[in-house]
C-alpha cells in the first residue's frame, strides 16, 4: 500500500451532544440499530453537517425509504417523511419542486436507493435535482435477514448465497457519475469528520449529489463471513482504505475484503 | 372558501373531457402534476402545461407512474394541490403509492382513463374495467372515494368536487374516466370564480412541538401542516401513531386502521352521490356509471315510451358505494340493470346490496352508444319477465373465437 492510511481525528463529545439534541427527536432514542453498525455514525455525521452549515432545522426536510436506514428520518428531528421502499428519492423531487427554498436529504441503504430505487436514482441524477442522497452500504438486505444484495461483492455469502455471491456487485459512485451527479464522495462508517465535511459540501452543492457510506452490517453480513464480532468489520474497512481524491469512479469497484478506495470523486460546477 | 379567479376560465368552452378535468383542477386550486406519458391522457397533460403559463402551476415528467404519484405525495405535504393523471396500465402501478395516500392521508386526486386489458391491452378501446382495482388495488384494508363523471361538463364538475373531498377527509381522490370522454369534445360551462365553491384542507394551528399528524377531529380527519412550517413532523407509511412515529404492534395497527377506514365508513353520507331518475315508480331500475349514462338515459327513454315503468340510478361517487338506498330500492322492484363496459364488476355490487330481493341482471357493453342502447333495453324488458338464479347473472357468450 503506497498510500499511508490516515487516522481520524475524535470529535468533541459535548459539542456532539449538543448538536445531537438540537437535531435528534430525543424521545426516540434509543434506536433501533445494531451494535457495530454504521448507520448511528452516519446520522451524527449528517448531523454535524447540518450544524456546521448553520441550517434552520426548520428549513430541512428529511426523506427516506425502507430498510434499517431507512429508519434514519424518524429520528431526525426535522420535518421527514418515512415512505415506501425505494421511492424517496421521487417523493423528495415532489418536496424540491414545490419548495425549492428547503434543503431535502434523501437517504437510504445500498438496496433502498439502488436496487427497488435505482431507477429513480439514476433520474434523479440525470434531471440534477438538488437533493442530496446518502446511501449507506452495507453490502446486504440486512432489515428482512440478511439476502444477497446487489452490491454484494463476490463471493461473499449471505442467507441467500450460501456458495458466495456470484453476481458482479454495483459500483456505487460509478453508476452516479455516469447518471449525472454532480457531486459524489465515498467514506467508511469510522471516517466520520471526512464523512461529515463531504455531507455539507454534497449539501452545499446544487443538483444531485451523492455522499457512499460503507458500513458493516454486523448481523448479517460479518457474521456469515467470520469478519469478527461489533466494531471489528468497522475498523477492517476503516484500516483497509485509501484516500484517492479524484479517482476515476470506474476504479471503485468494491471486491470482497480488499482495499476500498475512499475520497471525493467528482465535483462537477453545476450546469455542466 | 371561493376559486381563486386567476386559475378559472370563466365561460363556455368547447372542450375534449381532459381539458376540462384540467380546467377542474385548476379551479379547484391545483398546482402541480406528476405525470408518466400515456395515449389516453395527453390532453390532459398537454392542456395543463399550456395552461401553467398563465396559472403558475407546476408540473414533472416523471421516470415511471410509481415516481409520479410519489411526486404528488410529497408536493401534497408543502400545502400544494397536486394531481396525477393516467391510464389503466399505470394506474396499476400507482397502486403502491395509493397505499401510501391513504396511509400518510395525503390529499391528492389521481384521474384514470381506463382503457381495455390487463396487461398491455388496447389503448384505443374505453373500458370500466378498473372498477374493482379502483376499490381494492393496494394491498390492506382501506376505503377509497372515487367518482365516475358521465360527460365532458362533469369532467370539470367533478374534478372540483374530487379535490373537495380529497382535502377535507385528507385521502387520494380517483376519477375513473375513460377513452371516449377524456378525447370528446363538448360544451363546458365553467362559472365565475365567485360562484365556485372549494375546500382547502384544515390546518393545525396549535403549538408547533404539540402536532400529531394523526391525531383526528370530530370527522375522524386529522388536520395537517405544511412541510417547511416549522412543525418538523415525522411520518410514516408503517403502522404509526398519532404522532406519526412507528409502533408496530396490534393495537396501533387497530388505532391507525380502523380509524383510517371508518373515517370513509361513518361520513359515507357526506362523501356519496347518486343521481336518481323516476325510480319511485319504477319496477326496473338501471344501475350507471360513467360513460354509460347517455346510453342508459336513451334506453330508459326508449322502455318508457313501451309502457315499461323504468328508472334510473347513477352513481356520482361509485365508491362509497350507494349501499342503504340501493338496498331500500330492492326490496320492491322487479329487477335492477346493470350495464358496464366490462366482464361484470359494480353488476356483483349491486347484487351484494341488494341482498338477494330482486334479480340483478348484467350487460356487456361496449362504449358504442347506438349498439349500447339496444343491448340495455333489451336487458329491461328481460328483466321485467324472467326470472334468474344467482349464477346466471353473467351470462357471457363468447361472439367468435379467435379471427
Amino acid at each position: 500500500m503506497e498510500h499511508s492510511i490516515q487516522i481520524e481525528e475524535t470529535i468533541d463529545a459535548a459539542e456532539t451532544r449538543l448538536s445531537m439534541e438540537k437535531w435528534l427527536r430525543m424521545d426516540r432514542i434509543p434506536h433501533i440499530w445494531c451494535t457495530g453498525c454504521g448507520i448511528g455514525l452516519t446520522v451524527s455525521a449528517l448531523v454535524r453537517a447540518f450544524d456546521k452549515l448553520n441550517l434552520d432545522p426548520d428549513q430541512v426536510c428529511i426523506v427516506a425509504g425502507i430498510g434499517c436506514t431507512g429508519r434514519v428520518g424518524g429520528y431526525l428531528r426535522v420535518d421527514s417523511l418515512h415512505v415506501t421502499h425505494g421511492r424517496a428519492i421521487p417523493v423528495a423531487t415532489g418536496i424540491k419542486l414545490a419548495k425549492p427554498e428547503l434543503t431535502v436529504v434523501v437517504i437510504g441503504g445500498d438496496g433502498d436507493l439502488m436496487s427497488i430505487g435505482g431507477n429513480h436514482f439514476v433520474h434523479a441524477a440525470r434531471r440534477n435535482v438538488d437533493i442530496t442522497a446518502i446511501c449507506v452500504n452495507n453490502f446486504v438486505y440486512a432489515m428482512t435477514g440478511g439476502q444477497v444484495a446487489p452490491t454484494t461483492p463476490s463471493p461473499a455469502f449471505t442467507n441467500t448465497t450460501p456458495y458466495g455471491a456470484y453476481e458482479t456487485a454495483l459500483n456505487i459512485p460509478f453508476l452516479a457519475e455516469s447518471a449525472g451527479a454532480r457531486y459524489v464522495a465515498r467514506w467508511t462508517a469510522l471516517h466520520i469528520r471526512r464523512m461529515s465535511n463531504s455531507m455539507m459540501e454534497a449539501i452545499r452543492k446544487p443538483g444531485l449529489s451523492l455522499v457512499e457510506v460503507v458500513s458493516p452490517c454486523p448481523m448479517y453480513y460479518s457474521r456469515i463471513n467470520r469478519l469478527g464480532e461489533h466494531l471489528e468489520t468497522m475498523k477492517f474497512y476503516h484500516e483497509n482504505s485509501i484516500i484517492k481524491h479524484g479517482e476515476p469512479t470506474e476504479n471503485l469497484k468494491i471486491d470482497f475484503q480488499k482495499q476500498i478506495i475512499v475520497g471525493k470523486f467528482v465535483d462537477k460546477p453545476t450546469g455542466s | 372558501m371561493k376559486a381563486n379567479p386567476k386559475n378559472v376560465l370563466s365561460g363556455v368552452h368547447n372542450l375534449t373531457g381532459g381539458q376540462a378535468c384540467v380546467e377542474g383542477a385548476l379551479a379547484a386550486g391545483c398546482g402541480f402534476l406528476g405525470y408518466y406519458p400515456m395515449i389516453p391522457a395527453l390532453d390532459f397533460v398537454n392542456h395543463f402545461i399550456k395552461r401553467s403559463k398563465e396559472t403558475g402551476s407546476k408540473f414533472i415528467q416523471m421516470e415511471d407512474e410509481i415516481s409520479a404519484l410519489a411526486a404528488v405525495i410529497g408536493v401534497s405535504w408543502t400545502g400544494l394541490k397536486a394531481i396525477s393523471i393516467t391510464s389503466s396500465s399505470g394506474f396499476s402501478n400507482m397502486m403502491e403509492h395509493l397505499g401510501l395516500g391513504v396511509m400518510l392521508e395525503t390529499p391528492s386526486v389521481i384521474v384514470n382513463v381506463q382503457v381495455v386489458g390487463p396487461g398491455d391491452g388496447d389503448s384505443g378501446l374505453p373500458s370500466q374495467g378498473d372498477t374493482m382495482q379502483a376499490r381494492w388495488g393496494s394491498h390492506g384494508d382501506y376505503e377509497i372515494i372515487a367518482l365516475a363523471p358521465g360527460s365532458v361538463q362533469d369532467m370539470f364538475d367533478y374534478t372540483i368536487k374530487a379535490f373537495s373531498l380529497s382535502e377535507r377527509f385528507r385521502t387520494p381522490v380517483l376519477i375513473l374516466t375513460d377513452n371516449v370522454i377524456a378525447k370528446r369534445k363538448g360544451k363546458v360551462s365553467i362559472p365565475e370564480a365567485s360562484e365556485i365553491n372549494i375546500y382547502d384542507r384544515k390546518l393545525y394551528k396549535g403549538p408547533k412541538d404539540k402536532y400529531m399528524p394523526f391525531l383526528p377531529d370530530d370527522e375522524l380527519v386529522p388536520p395537517m401542516v405544511n412541510i417547511g412550517d416549522g412543525y418538523r413532523f415525522h411520518v410514516t407509511g408503517l403502522t404509526h401513531n398519532h404522532r406519526g412515529y412507528p409502533i408496530m404492534n396490534e393495537e396501533c395497527q387497530e388505532l391507525n386502521v380502523h380509524r383510517l377506514v371508518n373515517k370513509i365508513r361513518e361520513n359515507t353520507d357526506k362523501i356519496t352521490e347518486w343521481v336518481e331518475d323516476g325510480v319511485d315508480s319504477a319496477d326496473i331500475v338501471v344501475v350507471t356509471y360513467g360513460l354509460l349514462s347517455n346510453a342508459v338515459k336513451k334506453a330508459v327513454e326508449k322502455a318508457r315510451a313501451e309502457g315499461i315503468k323504468t328508472g334510473s340510478l347513477r352513481l356520482v361517487t361509485v365508491w362509497p358505494f350507494p349501499e342503504k338506498r340501493v338496498d331500500n330500492l330492492a326490496s320492491r322492484l322487479k329487477g335492477i340493470v346493470v350495464p358496464e363496459i366490462n366482464l361484470g364488476q359494480m353488476v356483483f355490487e349491486v347484487e351484494r346490496a341488494s341482498h338477494g330481493q330482486t334479480n340483478t341482471f348484467f350487460v356487456q357493453c361496449s362504449g358504442e352508444e347506438a349498439g349500447d342502447v339496444e343491448m340495455i333495453f333489451g336487458s329491461i324488458k328481460e328483466a321485467l319477465t324472467k326470472k334468474k338464479k344467482y349464477d346466471d347473472i353473467i351470462e357471457y357468450t363468447p361472439k367468435s373465437h379467435g379471427a
